[in-house]
């Protein structure tokens, strides 16, 4: 059996979690066609069974109380857990979110068994061998996890989201869970889930002009938006502009933000991270601006101009205005 | 007065490809320098300006190589006033070691100081081996509560306010200390050392330990590098002159009019 810690963002299954489940079916073909089930916390749309169902799982195991309402690390581990001693799972796996890794944590520390965050690839079954991101991802580490249940993380967009070829309806159960007196300890004052509707326009987006650490401050971000007005597209950027709180998350590209295919990506002043590629790659056309030629972003893009995008991106907005007269 | 153990790793400061040693068991950081990750760097921070604001201090401490003392220096010369080293040899050491370790070093100060440390404070996840765990192991083996990803913390007598604004969505959480928090960049500014920082730095001598017990390591079968591809992009100009070039591709791709 293996059980994957199902995300949801408003009731909505996140993407991550539909790539990990698409990654357990890897695995489950791998062991001969295990079954894989999937635990949700809280509140959970009603196309969330039936999305489920077509990415491969067979039964929904639902934590629904109170509890589960506002995200609690500790308590969505404990879900897991039980789970865990429902199903009686061999591996146990989730998305490489600040969630995911921190609910997996969570369980393998329960547990004593180790875990791999941000796992790229499964290897082998025995010794059950995994591939994971090191070094901001420009490494890679081949792992072991030799004891059970094996614990995991998927790297977000590492994998696609693929339907399973042979999907049955997937049963609905509630999952009751023993939470511990700690599992509550940290309380939840706030929390505003990020804008989905708008990260949705960015998904859906048949033009995006990115913008990276090179747009120099929160002011730099002008002309991108311009440009990405003036192509009746949106404004993606890197975590970089995120975390500096330049500019909100729900613009970010890459494996812990949105992915995108747009029919043009405008990177500009991006360096091309591994996370940010696993959320752009999919892109038909690239055109990448950065004063730095050896950029991977540049080397990787289909097209390239080398310079500074304060100067680069007005000439070409300029440019366009003028042609339209 | 808040007491605040802050956990730091001396990382490769990679910034072009990384190197592996021979046997593939670790990066080959010979020719380039190291570092504190910014989440390490913000966790400092948090450190020495919850200190500051109640009259409290901050400890730093590092499981590493002897080396790492260059990286409890910077800590100290930012405002820590003390500093511990549990020396080992990284490579050997996994997530659970290093909680261990941590936890062993809390249980022995807090049994001699007769008093606990508000906040135990971490970078939320290494930035060479990514383990994204020690934080959660650690609070486990101290019975203490634990949240990551945490960018700002306020304290207000035996509570924390911690916020976190992720991926997720803009998080506040609230939780008794003392407790565990992971701290992610970007909540606060971290400071450089001053000339003075550094001479007070380096007068306050590094508390050195060697480690409580045998590590069970990482599980670590190999490292790679992705091989580096070559350029496939076609250059369309330097500078603002590319302009008209833009936008014949826009136009031609159908995006622009
Ligand atoms: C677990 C994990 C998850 C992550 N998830 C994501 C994610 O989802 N998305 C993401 O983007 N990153 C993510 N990252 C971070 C990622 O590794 C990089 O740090 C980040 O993408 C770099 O952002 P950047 O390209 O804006 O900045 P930098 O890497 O600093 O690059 C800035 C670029 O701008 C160029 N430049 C500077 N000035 C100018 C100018 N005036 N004009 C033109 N070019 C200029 C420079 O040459 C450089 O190439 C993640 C990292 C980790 C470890």
């Amino acid at each position: 059996m293996i059980v994957v810690y199902v995300e949801t963002v408003r009731g909505v299954v996140a993407e991550v979690s539909l790539e990990a489940v698409a990654f357990a079916r890897t695995l489950a073909a791998a062991g001969g066609g295990i079954p894989v089930d999937a635990v949700v916390c809280g509140p959970l749309g009603d196309a969330g069974p039936k999305e489920l169902a077509e990415a491969g799982v067979r039964t929904v195991l639902h934590a629904d109380t109170g509890e589960f309402d506002v995200f609690s690390g500790a308590a969505h581990a404990r879900a897991v857990l039980a789970a865990r001693e429902q199903t009686r799972a061999v591996v146990l796996m989730g998305g490489g979110t600040n969630r995911g890794n921190d609910v997996m944590a969570r369980v393998a520390t329960e547990l004593d068994v180790a875990m791999a965050a941000n796992v790229v690839a499964f290897e082998g079954l025995s010794p059950f061998t995994v591939t994971r991101q090191v070094v901001g991802g420009a490494a890679l580490e081949e792992v072991r996890l030799g004891s059970r249940p094996a614990v995991f993380s998927v790297a977000g967009h590492a994998v696609e989201a693929t339907p399973a070829e042979t999907a049955g309806p997937a049963t609905l159960t509630p999952l009751a869970v023993a939470l511990e007196p700690g599992d509550l300890t940290v309380q939840a004052v706030s929390v505003q889930p990020v804008d989905t509707e708008a990260a949705g326009n960015l998904k859906s987006a048949r033009v995006v002009v990115g913008a990276g650490r090179g747009a120099g401050g929160p002011e730099g971000f002008g002309d991108a938006l311009e440009l990405a007005e003036l192509l009746g597209g949106q404004l993606g950027v890197s975590r970089v502009v995120t975390s500096l709180g330049w500019r909100p998350h729900h613009e970010q590209v890459g494996q812990t933000g949105s992915r995108i295919s747009p029919e043009v990506y405008i990177p500009c002043g991006i360096s091309g991270a591994i996370q940010h590629w696993a959320g752009c790659a999919s892109s038909k056309v690239i055109l990448a601006v950065n004063t730095d030629a050896d950029a991977p972003m540049m080397t990787k893009a289909t097209y390239a101009v080398v310079g500074d995008m304060h100067e680069v991106v007005p000439a070409v907005n300029e440019e366009i205005r003028r042609r339209r007269g | 007065m808040a007491d605040v153990l802050v956990c730091v790793k001396r990382v490769p400061d990679f910034s072009g490809e990384v190197l592996l040693s021979d046997d593939a068991q670790s990066a080959d950081a010979r020719y380039v320098g190291h570092t504190l990750s910014n989440h390490d760097l913000c966790a400092v921070e948090t450190a020495v300006q919850l200190a500051a604001a109640t009259g409290g201090s901050a400890t730093v401490l590092t499981v590493g190589s002897a080396d790492a003392v260059e990286q409890l220096r910077t800590a100290l010369g930012v405002g820590c006033a003390a500093a511990v080293l549990v020396e080992a040899d990284p490579v050997t050491l996994g997530p659970a070691d290093v909680a261990r370790e941590v936890a062993a070093v809390v249980a022995d100060h807090e049994a001699s100081r007769g008093a606990s440390y508000d906040l135990v404070l971490l970078g939320n996840d290494a930035a060479d081996s990514g383990d994204f765990q020690v934080g959660i192991r650690l609070a486990r083996l101290l019975d203490r509560p634990v949240v990551t990803g945490v960018q700002t913390v306020t304290l207000d007598g035996d509570r924390a306010t911690l916020v976190s604004d992720v991926a997720e969505g803009r998080e506040t959480y609230r939780v008794p200390t003392p407790a565990v928090v992971t701290v992610l960049e970007g909540g606060v500014e971290p400071r450089y050392p001053t000339i003075t920082g550094r001479m007070k730095a380096k007068k306050i001598p590094v508390e050195e330990r060697a480690l409580s017990a045998e590590p069970v390591g990482s599980g670590r079968v190999r490292l790679r590098v992705p091989a580096p591809q070559s350029s496939t992009s076609t250059l369309l100009g330097e500078g603002p002159e590319a302009a008209p070039a833009v936008v014949d591709l826009l136009q031609q791709l159908g995006v622009a009019r």
